[in-house]
């Protein structure tokens, strides 16, 4: 009895982790499906309050909101898979070169870390657009290149832990070369930590990628990100249309809390000591 | 042990110099990368077309368009050392003036804020360690998880939407009442604008430490001294009192004082949502309108302010945990 109910917690926590998967993915693919959808405007149906073919009502053009969200959403999903991505490969790299390649090139990377976590986060990513040109491209690179340091800092510590070990340094005296002992014995280490620092980073890359579309750096309104709609949504606030901001706006709330839950599964998953829970 | 602390202090100073510099330097290359041109971007295309050569030569001029990177950059840094922070270009003031008077307007929200969520959540923190598992715990929990998943600005359209135009009890932005006199704006008229913007930030900002402090809460209620204690008895307020507040106070306050970037980050959105007059959306029109000596300034001194946080944590943890002081003597 006891025994059947601890196997039902992992296979919840699987079950969890694939329903959010399945849903981000739906998402993605509706939003890429609706783009017509989420362009088309007409006067005859404008100012709409949520019913029942525009389930989130239609804006001052008449344009189905609830299209322009999944359009949004998927655009902000493909961009913060990508944004994460990127950081995590950056960190693995610079945490591996941290913790192997000696002391100078330790110092150098650490005192990079500290330099980006200096300028608070939104400034760093303003800056970053300004300098591509305030374009999509600006976007992507900024949010995709500013992501790395806080995971880069968890695999350093992480490396210079294992660097440690026992078998580590019996492997060091038995001559192994440093990209042998990276590639064998490190790396297949990092692996957890990998994959669920990449999935938390998602949350932050789509919260400011939001933000910054938000702002007016990037994104002009023909691509509705989910910023720009509810930026859009802020100069219509004041004469009451409420639904314009509300549901875009949960919508996204949804889906980061979906990959944090993703994320925390997966740390539950993958963590040896919560297999017998 | 006093040489030790004098030349800790002094190995510190000169890294938060070196990271000033640097903050400074990228900041200029990525502005000076930008291939927005600053004339159409203030002054419009059209108004460009009907100017004569020599007035749009000294529209150039004034932005410092054919100065070469390097020569700005050294009059720039020579100036700011001798502390002159250079003219706003979108202002039309000195940077240290403009910059005065948006800094003291978010200062007030984000000192208020930061105070704010620093006790909420070390408050939320406790409760929720003390009863892990319990109900308690795990709504705190979940009210993080769904906070942390919230974008600032929208959270600020939000309550701006609830209590700005729904219950009309607060005003909907700006940080003085329209139409009134500068002599003639109270404190409480300040006080009453920034409100919403204060409440958004420290909504956001309460998770964080809340969810640290439970961590830290949970390893205190393990502890053999814990167990101890309430075997002789102890429980509720009493064991928290006697045992867990301060070990779980001096953490909770260095992690809130390396948290000072996200207050920073956030306060730029909030300013924007109720067009707020301070730092951060000085720094979005800096960027938006490309004046280069006030989004300078602005980097610098926010990279000052989490340096500044990062230091004092640093030293904090030096204070709270002999064992990190040792590990720091030896090395």
């Amino acid at each position: 009895m006891k025994r059947k109910t601890k196997s039902n917690r992992r296979t919840r926590v699987l079950l969890g982790l694939t329903l959010s998967l399945v849903f981000l993915a739906a998402v993605c693919i509706a939003g890429c499906l609706c783009t017509e959808a989420a362009r088309t405007a007409d006067f005859g149906r404008k100012n709409l309050s949520p019913c029942f073919p525009y389930l989130f009502g239609t804006d001052w053009m008449g344009r189905d909101m609830f299209a322009r969200t999944l359009k949004g959403m998927s655009i902000s999903i493909l961009l913060g898979v990508l944004a994460s991505v990127i950081s995590a490969l950056i960190s693995l790299l610079l945490g591996i070169a941290s913790a192997t390649l000696g002391k100078r090139a330790d110092q150098l990377i650490t005192w990079v870390i500290d330099l980006i976590m200096g300028i608070p986060h939104m400034l760093l990513l303003l800056l970053v657009s300004v300098a591509l040109g305030k374009g999509l491209k600006g976007i992507v690179i900024g949010v995709a290149l500013t992501h790395w340091p806080s995971l880069a800092r968890l695999i350093r510590a992480e490396v210079m832990q294992l660097r440690e070990s026992p078998y580590i340094k019996v492997a060091q005296k038995l001559g192994k070369g440093r990209w042998y002992l990276v590639k064998t014995h490190i790396l297949p280490h990092l692996v957890p930590q990998f994959l669920v620092g990449m999935i938390l980073i998602f949350p932050h890359a789509i919260l400011h990628e939001s933000s910054i579309t938000f702002l007016g750096f990037g994104l002009s309104s023909e691509q509705p990100a989910i910023g720009v709609i509810l930026s859009e949504a802020m100069k219509h606030l004041v004469t009451g249309k409420w639904w314009l901001a509300l549901f875009p706006g949960l919508m996204l709330v949804g889906t980061v809390v979906l990959f944090y839950v993703a994320g925390e599964s997966l740390r539950k998953l993958l963590d040896p000591g919560s297999v017998h829970e | 042990m006093k040489k030790k602390w004098i030349s800790f202090l002094c190995k510190n100073f000169i890294r938060l110099f070196l990271l000033t510099v640097a903050v400074s330097v990228v900041t200029f290359l990525l502005m000076n990368a930008s291939p927005i041109d600053p004339l159409q971007q203030n002054v419009g295309q059209a108004a460009l077309g009907t100017m004569s050569q020599e007035q749009v030569a000294k529209l150039e001029e004034y932005w410092g368009v054919n100065t070469p990177p390097l020569e700005r950059y050294l009059a720039w840094a020579g100036d700011f050392i001798r502390g002159d922070m250079g003219t706003s270009l979108l202002y039309r003031q000195p940077v240290a003036q403009v910059i005065g008077v948006k800094l003291l307007n978010s200062l007030f929200l984000m000192i208020a804020a930061w105070v704010i969520s620093g006790i909420l959540g070390f408050l939320l923190g406790v409760l929720a360690g003390m009863n892990r598992g319990r109900l308690a715990d795990k709504v705190i929990r979940g009210y993080c998880l769904v906070i942390s998943s919230t974008p600032t600005f929208w959270l600020a359209l939000l309550l701006l939407m609830i209590f700005g135009v729904w219950l009309r009890v607060l005003p909907i932005g700006l940080s003085v009442p329209i139409g009134v006199e500068a002599s003639g704006v109270t404190f409480l008229d300040r006080v009453q604008h920034a409100i919403l913007p204060a409440l958004t930030l420290s909504i956001t900002g309460v998770s964080n430490i809340a969810l640290h402090t439970r961590e830290k809460m949970i390893d205190i209620c393990e502890s053999d001294y814990v167990l101890f204690a309430r075997a002789r008895g102890e429980k509720g307020w009493q064991l928290f009192k006697n045992h867990g507040f301060r070990n779980v106070l001096l953490p909770a306050i260095t992690l809130h004082f390396g948290s000072i970037s996200e207050i920073f980050g956030g306060s730029v959105l909030v300013e924007q949502v109720f067009s707020y007059p301070g730092l951060g959306q000085a720094a979005v029109e800096a960027g938006l309108g490309s004046d280069f000596p006030l989004l300078m300034a602005i980097t610098i001194i926010s990279a000052l302010f989490v340096f500044g946080g990062n230091f004092i944590a640093n030293l904090l943890y030096g204070i709270v945990d002999p064992r990190i002081r040792r590990g720091e003597e030896r090395l």
